[in-house]
């Protein structure tokens, strides 16, 4: 076991995926040298060349369809997007392009294309460094949608996104990037969880709240305070025993996991960093109810950005769920 | 490689007439329309009368194929066509030009290209007809799929040929190059200037063989640049240049020097096939609404098929009875590509549900079990 940073573990994982596959490129801006804005590939130049780690012209299309081109020759190139809001130059060739081209071609082509989007809110950034755009992609058939919340993860689920024959969005959440775990860079990724099972980050059973990417922590420290609030009304999550999924995988959506939980516990919160209108949550909310319907003692809530743009940093506190306003949906879950 | 030498920024001779071979910037020519031999200094080409008359049985036959597709839609077989009618020379020329292994990333337009790489015509009516997307495979043919959106196949082919010089592929003759198809229309396009900003930084071995048809849909050339397109490579660090697109030797030559030049590692060119599209820019297009008939009477005179045959006869490369005996083949060809559209089954409905992933996902499983017992239950409810 190592202790590493989310950062370092995407690094480590990153390496590791290059060293057992020589087909196995980095494309994106700033990735050489500077090793990324957030060093997530840095050193990684230095050691494989230029030719496996490609510093690119500054033009998100060009990375992602020079990336299909690369794929249709037999490489599995991973792309880094600097910055969520950089992506939507690059959406034409993710959506029609490179989701698609398995289904066109009748199986004849596979694209194993990674592409990185460091997402979220959270850092005091400027606008378009702090969004959310995971459900564009998870309603993209073909494409599968994933979001790390730790380093442990980090470390295996790039290398499982590297390997996978289908093309795979991999969310990171950029303000967990310095968060430490430990994490078996040995074993790591053979015995992780496949890319698209959710995982229990926290054993409950009142209700479960399902989260990814940045709000996992969130979560994880709104269900400790809820047990720490203790039992009876007053105190912060009046002391429910709060489950917490890691979904990990946005699409496919591991809903046997889920459903397994919401059944026992009958109450379910989704919190995510995206608009609540029309997000990932909706999704899980039909299906929760259709699925668990004999078994809900109440609706599934949601919680979330509000809908609005991004609002300047100075007010990001109020639009991104917090361990209250995650609290306040847990409790209201009790009051049907 | 010709490089238009100064900067011309005002609004560029965009007719045939003022493009004179002799003149700077003018076509690169070896037939006229009139079908007399030119010679070109940097073009020299040495074919015999058997590759010339198979060259114009290709521009023979993809014409009456096309033909055929236009009458199919007229008849509800097909959903759409989009006619490459005056663009064969182009076609045939650069797709014969290619080796075996070179890699062709095509646009929707590309029915002459295809011929060349050996797929069979009745797959080019699957997309059409709303039976497949592209019924062909492409890495068995070395031509992609068809590319609908406007130029995104540009990238796609830039990163392949990045991938060739990975594969230290580049060696010559025995070596890859790649080529990439798209319009006048496309270079307005982000991603055909973001392909030219990438093969030119990485010194891709790319050919970008830019069809200019004159026409957007509704769109005169005018509305997309005010230079000649073949000038625009120089803003971007490659050749550039501009043939006659109606010339298949031309065309044939041009192409032939680009691709090697790319397998050479000498980089990227941009090929501007000066042409014009006869027919409706699809099926659903009404050009009267747009253009003059005369345009198309001037462009009549410089049809692509007539001057090789008028060069094969004045000649005597070629005998009445070849003429008749590739009329003779193309009817044959036109009556199979019929049978064969009209007979083509649709594929079954749970169809819908492959190859979405390597592996079928959870959810599309679920769904397909569920569209399967809807329609079974209509059976049930038959019996």
């Amino acid at each position: 076991m190592t202790t590493l940073t989310l950062s370092k573990a995407l690094n480590a994982g990153l390496r590791k995926a290059m060293e057992n596959d020589p087909k196995v490129l980095i494309m994106g801006e700033d990735v050489g040298k500077l090793g990324g804005v957030f060093r997530v590939t840095d050193g990684l130049q230095k050691d494989f060349g230029e030719d496996r780690v490609i510093d690119t012209p500054l033009a998100e299309s060009g990375i992602v369809g020079t990336a299909i081109g690369l794929a249709l020759r037999g490489y599995r190139p991973v792309c880094e997007i600097q910055f969520d809001g950089f992506v939507y130059p690059a959406v034409d060739q993710i959506v029609s392009q490179l989701a698609k081209m398995r289904y066109r071609s009748r199986g004849a082509i596979s694209l194993p294309v990674t592409i990185r989007i460091p997402c979220g809110g959270g850092i005091g950034a400027v606008e378009h460094h702090s969004e959310s755009p995971e459900v564009l992609f998870a309603h993209t058939a073909g494409l599968r949608v994933v979001a790390c919340a730790d380093a442990a993860d980090a470390f295996a689920m790039i290398q499982h996104s590297i390997s996978c024959d289908d093309p795979v969005i991999f969310f990171e959440p950029k303000r967990r990037y310095w968060d430490k775990a430990e994490v078996d860079t040995v074993s790591g990724a053979a015995n992780a969880l496949p890319l698209d099972r959710a995982k229990v980050a926290l054993d409950g059973t009142d209700v479960t709240l399902l989260a990814y990417g940045p709000l996992v922590r969130t979560c994880l420290e709104s269900a400790l305070a809820a047990r720490q609030g203790g039992p009876g009304p007053g105190g912060p999550g009046n002391g429910h025993s709060i489950e917490v999924i890691d979904l990990r995988s946005l699409s496919p959506l591991d809903m046997e996991t889920i459903t397994a939980s919401v059944r026992r516990t009958g109450r379910c919160v989704v919190a995510h960093e995206a608009p609540v209108y029309a997000g990932l949550g909706a999704e899980i909310a039909a299906r929760v109810t259709e699925q668990c319907f004999y078994h809900l003692e109440a609706p599934v809530l949601r919680v979330g950005g509000f809908a609005t743009p991004y609002p300047p940093s100075r007010l990001e506190e109020h639009y991104l769920p917090d361990l209250d306003r995650i609290l306040d949906a847990v409790d209201r879950t009790f009051g049907y | 490689m010709t490089v238009e030498p100064g900067g011309a920024t005002t609004a560029a001779p965009h007719t045939y007439e003022a493009l004179q071979p002799d003149q700077p910037g003018g076509l690169v020519q070896l037939l006229t329309p009139e079908g007399e031999r030119m010679e070109h200094p940097d073009y020299p080409l040495d074919l015999t009368a058997a590759a010339i008359r198979d060259m114009y049985r290709d521009l023979v036959l993809v014409r009456r194929i096309d033909t055929e597709a236009i009458s199919l839609q007229r008849q509800g077989e097909l959903g759409i066509w989009a006619s490459l009618l005056g663009q064969e020379a182009a076609q045939i020329g650069s797709g014969r030009a290619l080796n075996p292994d070179d890699m062709v990333f095509p646009t929707y337009r590309e029915h002459g290209v295809a011929w060349c790489r050996g797929i069979d015509p009745v797959k080019l009516l699957e997309l059409y007809r709303g039976v497949s997307h592209g019924g062909w495979d492409p890495k068995e043919h070395k031509f992609h799929l068809y590319t609908i959106v406007i130029g995104s196949q540009t990238l796609h082919a830039t990163g392949y040929a990045m991938g060739i010089q990975r594969d230290g592929a580049l060696d010559g003759d025995r070596g890859e190059a790649v080529i990439v198809y798209f319009g006048d229309g496309a270079t307005s396009q982000g991603d055909v200037n973001e392909a030219f900003v990438w093969a030119s930084v990485f010194n891709a071995p790319v050919v970008f063989f830019c069809q200019n048809n004159q026409w957007a849909i509704s769109e005169p050339l005018e509305k997309q640049s005010r230079i000649p397109l073949y000038q625009r490579a120089r803003g971007f660090g490659f050749p550039g240049l501009r043939v006659d697109g109606n010339d298949v030797l031309a065309c044939y030559a041009v192409t032939k020097k680009a691709l090697q030049a790319a397998r050479e590692g000498q980089g990227p060119t941009l090929i501007e096939a000066f042409t014009y599209r006869m027919g409706a820019h699809t099926t659903t297009d009404d050009p009267t609404r747009y253009r003059l008939a005369s345009e198309l009477e001037v462009w009549k005179l410089k049809d692509p098929i007539e001057r090789v045959r008028a060069y094969l006869v004045r000649t005597g490369q070629a005998e009445p009875e070849f003429f008749a005996a590739v009329d003779a083949e193309a009817v044959q060809v036109g009556a199979r590509v019929r049978e064969a559209c009209r007979t083509m089954a649709d594929p079954p409905p749970l169809s819908i549900f492959e190859n979405v992933y390597a592996e079928p996902t959870a959810i599309l499983r679920e769904e397909r079990e569920q569209y399967a017992a809807y329609l079974d239950s209509f059976e049930e409810a038959g019996r």
